[in-house]
C-alpha cells in the first residue's frame, strides 16, 4: 500500500498538469468535444496514461500473490506441527474429560468452522493444557484457511493482521507446558487489578481499590512467603518486646499500649486465589511466593516464573527494593557472606535474632535510619546477652546524611549511651573470614574483629520488570519513572519505594519511607481507580533511637541543605520530667493515626548547670531550606504537630523569620 | 532571652517559653477547602460518605465491606427521627457478616467506644453496638486526614488542625 502512495504522489503533479492542459485547450478552440477529459475528480484514480495504472495493478497482483503463498506455506507448516505434537501426545494416555476451550478466537471466523476436525485421537482425552491447546490451534487452523480464502483479496491487510494474531495465540499457547501440573489451574488467568509486590504499598492500595471499587476483584502477586504486612516494627518494636515467641507472633506493643501484629490482615481478610473470580463482592487475593518474572504491555498481561500468565486491566508495580550490600563483602566469599545479614523481611529477622543470641561480636555497618535503629536495638540487648554492638560509617555522626551536624553528633553520643561502640568516619577495605571470626578492615588501618556483619547500606530498587515491560528507569535516583499521578503508562502505576515520583512541590524524587509508601499505595488505587489525582498529600517518617530520641520529618531532609534550629531552651525552672508514661518506652511506630491523643516522650533532664549554654537539644524544630523556602522539618522530640509541618511545606512560602513560624508548633508544650 | 548560633550553613536558635509567648506573625496562606487535590476527611464537601478515608481503617475494603457500606450509608442518609432506625435489617446484615470473621472484628465492647471516637461524630450511635468495629486491627500508619477524625468535633477536613 505503501508503495502504492508513493507512486501515486508522484503521479498526482502529472494529472493536474494533464487536466489544466486540457481545460486550456478547450478554452482556446472554443471546442466542445474534449480530446482529453479530465479525470481528476476521483482521488485514487490512475492519471493520464494507461501505464501508470497498469504498472499499479501489477503491484497489487505481485502482492496478492505473494500474501498467498506465504499463508498457505505457513498453515502447511502448522498443520505439520500439529501432526507431531498430536502423535507426541497419544503417546501419553491421559484420563480426564474434556474441558472448554476457553481462548477467544480473534481472525475472522467465517461460518465454516468445526465440522472438519478430523484427527481427534482419543474422546475422553485431555484437560491437560498441552492437549486443549492442541486442540484449540486446530481449530484455529482450520479458521484460518478459511478466513483466508474469503478474506485475502478483500481484505489484504486484516488478513495479515488476524493471521499473526491468532498465529502469535497459538504460539503461546504452544509453548504453555504441558506437563502434568494442575497448579496453574489455582492462578486466576485474568484479574481487573493485579497488584505486584505484596508489601506496605500494594496492601494499601489494595485497601484503596476496595473502598472506592465496590466488588473490586484484586490479585496481589509477591515472591515473599508472608502476606503484606509493615516493615518499621522489624527494626524497633519487635526487638523491644519481652515475649520469648515474639520471633514466631511477630506481634508487638504499640506507643498506645495495644498489641498488634505486623501482619497488616489477619489471613482470614484475604480469599484464595482460586476464588476470586467467582466471588460474588470481590476481594483481596494474595499469591505468595510467586515473582513475576516477564511483564507484557502492549498485551495487559504478566508471566510468573512458573509460566502462568495472568492478564489485567490495571496494573501497580510496587516491587520496592532489595537491600544493597558492599562490594568489599561480596567479593570476599562465601564464608564472609554466610556471617552477613542483609536486613529486610521478617526472615531477615528472624535469623538475625536467632544469630544474636549466640554470638559475641556484631558489627552494624551504615549509619542510616535502619543501621541506627538496628544499633540500639542491639544495643540494648548488649548487657543482656553479653554481646559487644559495633556501629561503623563513613559519615562523621549517626544520621550524618539526614540531621544537621551538631544534632547529629548529639545523636551519636546518644546511640553510644545505648551501649554500642561508634565507629565513625569508617571506610571498609576489606572483610576476611579468620578462624570463623570476621576481621574488618578499615581504609585507615584500624582493625575490627567481630562474629557477625549487617549490612545496612542502602536499597536497591526493584526495576526487574523495566526491561520487559518498556518502562523508564530514572538514572538519577533509580526506580520506576513515573508522573505526578504515579502513572507509568497506560494501565500501570507504580508507587512505594520503587516510584520514582514528580512531587508537585518538591521536586522528582524517590522516597523509601513506610508512610510515603501508605500514601503513594493509597492514592495510586485512588488513580486505578480513576480519580487523576497527583502526589499532593506529603508523607512523612519517623525514628526511634532509644528511649530519649524520638523525631517525626517531612519533606526533603538532606543534611547538605542550610537549616535553622529552634529549640527549646532550659531554664532553671525546668525540672527533670517522669519517665514516658507508658510502658516503659516511648517507643512508636505509628505516625499521626486515627487513634487518641498520643502521650508524649520524655523530654530530657536539662544539663546539670544551667548557667553555661550546655546544648541541650531537648526538643524543638528544624528547618531545612532550598532557595530560602522551607522544604522539609524535623519535629525532634515534639509530636502531634505534623500538620502544621505539613501545611507549612504545603505553602511552599518563604518566611523572613523562621522563630515566627517555629512558634506555631508551641513547642514548649507536652 | 533565646540566643542564636551559627555553625557554617546551619542556624540554632534557644528560646524560652516566654519568648514564644506572644502569638506568630508567620503568615500561612489560606486553604481552599474545596481543593480537589487534598485528602478528605470522613464526609467530602459534597456530603458523600469518602470510603477511603484512613478513618475507617479497613472496614469498607475487608470481607463485611460491601455490608458495611450499606448499612452506613443508610444509616448517613436517613432522616428518620432515631437516626438510622429504618436501617436495622442492614446493620443486622453488617453485624452477621463480622461474626463470620471473629478475627477481623472482635467482638468487645471497648473496641467499639473507640471507633465512636476514631470517626465522627455522626458515626458513633448506636447501630454499632453488637459488633465492634475496631480501628486498630489494620490501623497502617495512615496519614493526617485521621488527625481529622481525632478531633471528632467537624467532619470536616485536615486543615482544622492547622494552629490558628
Amino acid at each position: 500500500m505503501l508503495k502504492c502512495r508513493t507512486v501515486w504522489k508522484k503521479l498526482a503533479p502529472l494529472a493536474r498538469a494533464s487536466s489544466t492542459v486540457c481545460r486550456q485547450n478547450v478554452r482556446r478552440t472554443g471546442n466542445v468535444t474534449l480530446t482529453c477529459v479530465p479525470v481528476a475528480h476521483m482521488s485514487t484514480g490512475p492519471a493520464g496514461g494507461g501505464r501508470e495504472n497498469q504498472l499499479y495493478v501489477l503491484l497489487v497482483g505481485a502482492a496478492c500473490v505473494g500474501g498467498a503463498i506465504y499463508t498457505y506455506r505457513t498453515v502447511k507448516g502448522d498443520n505439520q506441527r500439529y501432526q507431531d505434537r498430536i502423535d507426541e501426545i497419544s503417546s501419553r494416555p491421559y484420563k480426564r474429560a474434556t474441558e472448554e476451550p476457553a481462548t477467544p478466537i480473534q481472525s475472522e471466523p467465517p461460518a465454516a468452522e468445526s465440522p472438519a476436525e478430523p484427527t481427534e485421537p482419543q474422546p475422553e482425552v485431555v484437560a491437560e493444557s498441552g492437549k486443549t491447546v492442541v486442540h484449540l490451534s486446530w481449530v484455529l487452523m482450520i479458521i484460518q484457511d478459511h478466513a483466508l480464502t474469503v478474506s485475502l483479496f478483500c481484505f489484504l491487510p486484516f488478513s495479515f493482521f488476524s493471521l499473526s494474531l491468532s498465529r502469535a495465540r497459538c504460539r503461546s499457547l504452544m509453548q504453555t507446558p504441558g506437563g502434568p501440573a494442575p497448579a496453574s489451574l489455582k492462578v486466576p488467568s485474568h484479574t481487573p487489578y493485579l497488584l505486584i509486590g505484596g508489601g506496605t504499598a500494594s496492601f494499601a492500595a489494595a485497601r484503596s481499590i476496595r473502598a472506592r471499587d465496590p466488588g473490586a476483584k484484586v490479585l496481589i502477586v509477591t515472591d515473599e512467603p508472608d502476606p503484606p504486612y509493615m516493615r518499621p516494627p522489624l527494626s524497633k518494636e519487635l526487638w523491644f518486646s519481652n515475649d520469648p515467641s515474639v520471633t514466631e507472633t511477630l506481634r508487638f506493643k504499640q506507643w498506645n499500649g495495644k498489641e498488634r501484629s505486623i501482619y497488616f490482615q489477619p489471613p482470614s481478610f484475604y480469599i484464595n486465589a482460586e476464588e476470586l473470580d467467582g466471588a460474588e463482592n470481590g476481594g483481596v487475593a494474595v499469591l505468595t511466593g510467586k515473582k513475576v518474572v516477564h511483564m507484557d504491555v502492549r498485551g495487559n498481561k504478566i508471566k510468573l516464573d512458573d509460566d502462568t500468565e495472568i492478564s489485567y486491566d490495571k496494573c501497580l508495580i510496587a516491587t520496592g527494593g532489595v537491600p544493597r550490600n558492599l562490594q568489599v563483602i561480596e567479593r570476599a566469599g562465601e564464608e564472609v557472606m554466610k556471617k552477613t545479614t542483609l536486613f529486610r523481611k521478617i526472615e531477615d529477622f528472624k535469623s538475625l535474632d536467632k544469630v544474636s543470641r549466640n554470638i559475641k561480636s556484631i558489627t552494624i555497618i551504615g549509619g542510616g535510619f535502619l543501621g541506627s535503629e538496628l544499633a540500639c536495638a542491639l544495643g540494648r540487648r548488649s548487657t543482656e546477652y553479653d554481646l559487644e554492638v559495633v556501629q561503623m560509617f563513613p559519615e562523621k555522626g549517626n544520621m550524618g546524611k539526614v540531621l544537621p551536624e551538631y544534632l547529629s553528633n548529639w545523636t551519636t553520643e546518644k546511640v553510644k549511651s545505648e551501649g554500642v561502640k561508634v565507629i565513625s568516619e569508617a571506610l571498609v577495605k576489606s572483610v576476611v573470614c579468620k578462624d570463623d571470626k570476621l576481621e574488618i578492615k578499615l581504609k585507615d588501618g584500624r582493625l575490627v574483629k567481630t562474629d557477625h556483619i549487617v549490612a545496612a547500606v542502602g536499597l536497591e530498587p526493584n526495576v526487574d520488570l523495566a526491561k520487559s515491560a518498556g518502562l523508564e528507569v530514572d538514572s538519577d535516583f533509580g526506580g520506576f519513572r513515573v508522573n505526578a499521578e504515579l502513572q507509568a503508562r497506560s494501565n500501570i502505576w507504580v508507587a512505594g519505594d520503587a516510584a520514582c515520583f514528580y512531587d508537585i512541590r518538591l521536586g522528582r524524587r524517590r522516597v523509601e519511607h513506610h508512610d510515603h509508601a501508605v500514601v503513594s499505595g493509597r492514592l495510586a488505587g485512588e488513580n486505578m481507580t480513576g480519580a487523576n489525582k497527583p502526589y499532593w498529600h506529603q508523607s512523612m517518617f519517623w525514628s526511634d533511637l532509644g528511649p530519649d530520641v524520638g523525631y517525626e520529618a517531612i519533606g526533603i531532609v538532606d543534611s547538605s541543605l542550610p537549616t535553622v534550629g529552634v529549640f527549646a531552651k532550659a531554664t532553671a525552672k525546668d525540672t527533670p520530667k517522669a519517665a514516658t508514661e507508658k510502658s516503659g518506652t516511648g517507643i512508636r511506630s505509628e505516625s499521626e493515626t486515627e487513634d487518641t491523643a498520643i502521650s508524649p516522650v520524655a523530654s530530657l533532664t536539662p544539663a546539670p548547670n544551667v548557667g553555661q549554654h550546655k546544648d541541650e537539644y531537648g526538643k524543638g524544630v528544624i528547618f531545612y531550606l532550598r532557595d530560602k523556602v522551607v522544604v522539609g522539618i524535623i519535629l525532634w522530640n515534639v509530636f502531634n504537630r505534623m500538620p502544621i509541618a505539613r501545611k507549612i511545606i504545603k505553602d511552599g512560602e518563604e518566611h523572613a523569620d523562621l522563630n515566627e513560624v517555629a512558634k506555631l508548633f508551641n513547642i514548649h508544650d507536652d | 532571652m533565646s540566643y542564636c548560633r551559627q555553625e557554617g550553613k546551619d542556624r540554632i536558635i534557644f528560646v524560652t517559653k516566654e519568648d514564644h509567648e506572644a502569638p506568630s506573625n508567620a503568615e500561612l496562606v489560606a486553604d481552599d477547602p474545596n481543593d480537589p487535590y487534598e485528602e478528605q476527611g470522613l464526609i467530602l464537601p459534597n456530603g458523600d460518605i469518602n470510603w477511603n478515608c484512613p478513618c475507617l481503617g479497613g472496614m469498607a475494603s475487608g470481607p463485611c465491606g460491601s455490608q458495611f457500606k450499606e448499612a452506613f450509608s443508610c444509616f448517613h442518609y436517613s432522616k428518620e427521627e432515631v437516626k438510622g432506625s429504618e436501617c436495622i435489617d442492614n446493620f443486622r446484615n453488617m453485624q452477621e457478616c463480622m461474626q463470620r470473621y471473629p478475627e477481623l472484628y472482635p467482638q468487645e465492647e471497648d473496641k467499639e467506644s473507640s471507633q465512636a471516637e476514631a470517626s465522627s461524630s455522626s458515626v458513633s450511635a448506636a447501630p454499632t453496638e453488637g459488633s465492634a468495629l475496631p480501628p486498630e486491627t489494620d490501623s497502617t500508619p495512615a496519614t493526617s486526614t485521621s488527625e481529622s477524625a481525632v478531633s471528632s468535633d467537624s467532619t470536616s477536613l485536615i486543615d482544622n488542625q492547622t494552629a490558628s
